[in-house]
């Protein structure tokens, strides 16, 4: 699934405001909450202009060192500037929101 | 202070060891780290734990081709890398061959959001890929406990700190941990729960004003280790630990001789002079000629052609030299050969540890056959007296290990028992010579005791020590009625003896003279009565002859008598001149 989603990215929008990364490792019920959890909070609040990557570590460990990553599962901000971290399994959207700086849409 | 407990076999005792390859760490552990196994390296701010972590890795990469990852959390690795050129490891180098691999972890508080649950697993695969990536058997975390500050849920930070152990174990791999000391525990975050294998703690003690950096070996499971304090050192070099305190009784004794560079010392030393490897201590008032006695040696080893270090605490190197040039030693041509090596150091540039260290280090450099140290109570300059004692027992024990002759000198006080030493070590010196300034006839002069020579029948007897442009020369003191005297005051009591001995054998002179003339007048004497009983005895000779004659002459006339009245035949001839010859004889 991971794999599947890696090379989907899922929302092809033309100008993907919001790049977002999610960094796994393999299929353990923490990620899969991860990415259940950002794929709701994406849908709604940055509709239609995101872009998630998911890169599983397992498969590309050299990606840990280079993107700085420690804990799994992180989200990384990629776009917009500055980048953002965010380690969890993204359950707690409250604090999801204000890693990635969403404010919500009134 | 020495410890027997220590091993000095490696893997003597079941655990698998990793050596370090850091001088004197693997001595004191026995061989070396856990192998496999996470080792906790603890202390305070700035004592080396860094230092000790990466020399690790770099002296298993270099001496043990067992390459490394080195995973800081501190300090970047072109930070790491500057800071270690500094002790002459290129780090750089290591990375491009493969044999070190070291991986900055970047944690920012501020940067990440915490949302929902999170585990390490991102850490472990990172490491996990940096082992097999160089294949290394030996990795560094420096410091763990950064995650502490950087992620602010401690339970899930516990457990996976244990599974990241964990996984190291299952690795195989040798790591070492370092961690901050806290204010009661080895770490501020508890890390010798996770880390129950080796823990190794590094200070870095003050004591009047010096700085001493120490390793203690807290806990090593499985496996005997020294317990002590060891002073360590971190120099250009990198870090050494000086195991110093380990060193026990059994070392050996030579029984081969040396001379001490004074003809007359040595015969004072049941005639051939110290015995190789032992220690020899000279105390002395100020001036009396210690030093003076050390240049004799190291001059009388150098001849030898034997190496020798002298450590100076009181005068530079140039100072000596020329001191001892008036005394007609000439140490610079033994500096310029290579068989003199000075180290001038003032006693209060470092504590006393350190001190030691130093001296270990340049004696296995320089592996000298006689070691000199000048003065040894300027030591306690930087430490306390039980503090050199324990100091000096253990760098004395070192060099006799090594067979290394010791040269002491040590500048007793003026006040109090000459027969003292300021540090009370007199008991561990096998050879004691004391060296007393007498005064008396308004100067003072040098005496020379030999106080105590192990091993030897050593003269009893004081000596006037005098210092010349020849060197030094040992003369007997004046002994007599009039005392012990020395300098003028003998000479001129020898020079009255002199003249009292010169006197005493002109009056034999003279009462032999009489003698013989008595003798000659006797014997002149005992001629002339001779000659005159000579005399006597031809005029009784004459007498008795001439009596003779007429006795003959008178019996011949007889005979003519009888002859003529034609007397009987009474007797013939012979009968009756045999009568009358007795007769006539009455």
């Amino acid at each position: 699934m991971t794999n599947a989603e890696h090379s989907s990215k899922k929302p092809k929008t033309v100008e993907a405001k919001w790049m977002l990364r999610l960094y796994v490792a393999g299929q353990t019920p923490k990620s899969l909450t991860a990415f259940a959890n950002l794929k709701k909070i994406c849908e709604e609040y940055l509709q239609g202009s995101y872009q998630i990557e998911v890169i599983d570590l397992i498969v590309n460990p050299t990606l840990a060192k280079d993107d700085q990553i420690l804990a799994l599962p992180t989200l990384v901000r990629k776009l917009p500037e500055p980048v953002k971290k965010i380690i969890g399994d993204l359950s707690n959207t409250e604090r999801v929101l204000v890693g990635l700086d969403i404010r919500p849409i009134l | 202070m020495a410890k027997p407990n220590k091993k000095t076999k490696p893997a003597a005792d079941g655990v698998l060891k990793t050596p370090t390859g850091i001088k004197g760490l693997d001595e004191i552990t026995g061989g070396g780290l856990p192998q496999g196994r996470p080792t906790l390296v603890c202390g305070g701010t700035g004592c080396g734990k860094t230092l000790l972590a990466m020399e690790f890795l770099v002296r298993g990469a270099t001496q043990f081709d067992e390459p490394g990852v080195f995973m800081s959390f501190e300090e970047k690795s072109d930070e790491l890398t500057k800071n270690f050129a500094s002790l002459g490891f290129d780090l750089n180098e290591l990375v491009g061959q493969n044999k070190l691999a070291i991986d900055y972890v970047h944690l920012e508080p501020s940067e990440i959001e915490e949302a929902g649950e999170y585990d390490l697993e991102g850490l472990i695969i990172r490491l996990g890929h940096a082992i097999d990536t160089i294949g290394a058997g030996r990795v560094v975390l420096d410091t763990i406990e950064a995650l502490f500050s950087g992620l602010s849920n401690e339970a899930v930070l516990r457990s996976e700190l244990r599974r990241l152990f964990r996984y190291l174990k299952d690795k195989g791999v040798t790591a070492i941990v370092t961690g901050e000391q806290g204010e009661r525990t080895f770490t501020r975050f508890g890390l010798e729960e996770y880390v129950a294998d080796c823990v190794i703690f590094l200070s870095h003690g003050i004591s009047q004003q010096i700085a001493t950096r120490r390793l203690r070996i807290v806990k090593y499971r499985g496996s005997a280790h020294g317990t002590n304090e060891y002073p360590f050192l971190i120099d250009s070099q990198g870090f050494s630990v000086m195991p110093v305190s380990s060193i026990g009784l059994d070392h050996p004794a030579s029984s081969e001789r040396i001379q001490s560079g004074i003809p007359r010392l040595d015969t004072m030393l049941g005639g051939k002079g110290y015995y190789r490897g032992s220690s020899i201590l000279v105390t002395g008032t100020a001036g009396t000629g210690k030093s003076s006695m050390a240049a004799h040696f190291v001059d009388a080893a150098c001849r030898r052609g034997e190496r020798c270090l002298y450590f100076a605490f009181e005068e530079s190197q140039n100072q000596i030299i020329r001191n001892m040039q008036s005394i007609g030693i000439d140490l610079g041509k033994w500096v310029a050969k290579g068989l003199l090596q000075f180290q001038n150091a003032r006693a209060s540039l470092c504590g006393l540890e350190m001190h030691l260290v130093i001296m270990h280090k340049a004696v296995d450099r320089f592996d000298p056959a006689i070691v000199v140290v000048d003065p040894i109570s300027n030591l306690v300059a930087a430490a306390t007296e039980a503090e050199v004692k324990s100091m000096l027992s253990r760098l004395i024990d070192f060099l006799k290990m090594k067979q290394v002759t010791a040269f002491y000198t040590d500048l007793t006080s003026t006040s109090g028992s000459l027969e003292r030493t300021e540090i009370g070590i007199s008991s561990l010196m096998d050879t004691w010579l004391l060296l007393q300034a007498m005064e008396g006839s308004g100067e003072r002069n040098r005496g020379l005791y030999l106080l105590k020579s192990r091993g030897m029948a050593h003269s009893n007897q004081v000596r006037e020590f005098i210092l010349s442009g020849g060197g030094i020369q040992l003369r007997d003191v004046y002994i007599g009625p009039g005392g012990v005297l020395t300098g003028s005051a003998r000479l001129a009591q020898e020079a009255r003896d002199k003249a009292e001995s010169l006197m005493c054998k002109q009056d034999m002179e003279r009462k032999r003279r009489d003698i013989e003339r008595k003798k000659t007048a006797i014997e002149a004497q005992i001629v002339a009565l001779r000659s005159e009983l000579e005399a006597e005895k031809d005029d009784l000779d004459r007498i008795l002859a001439e009596e003779k004659q007429r006795d003959e002459t008178l019996a011949s006339e007889n005979l003519d008598r009888v002859k003529a009245r034609q007397a009987d035949t009474a007797a013939g001839l012979p009968t009756s001149s045999a009568k009358t010859g007795t007769g006539g004889r009455k």
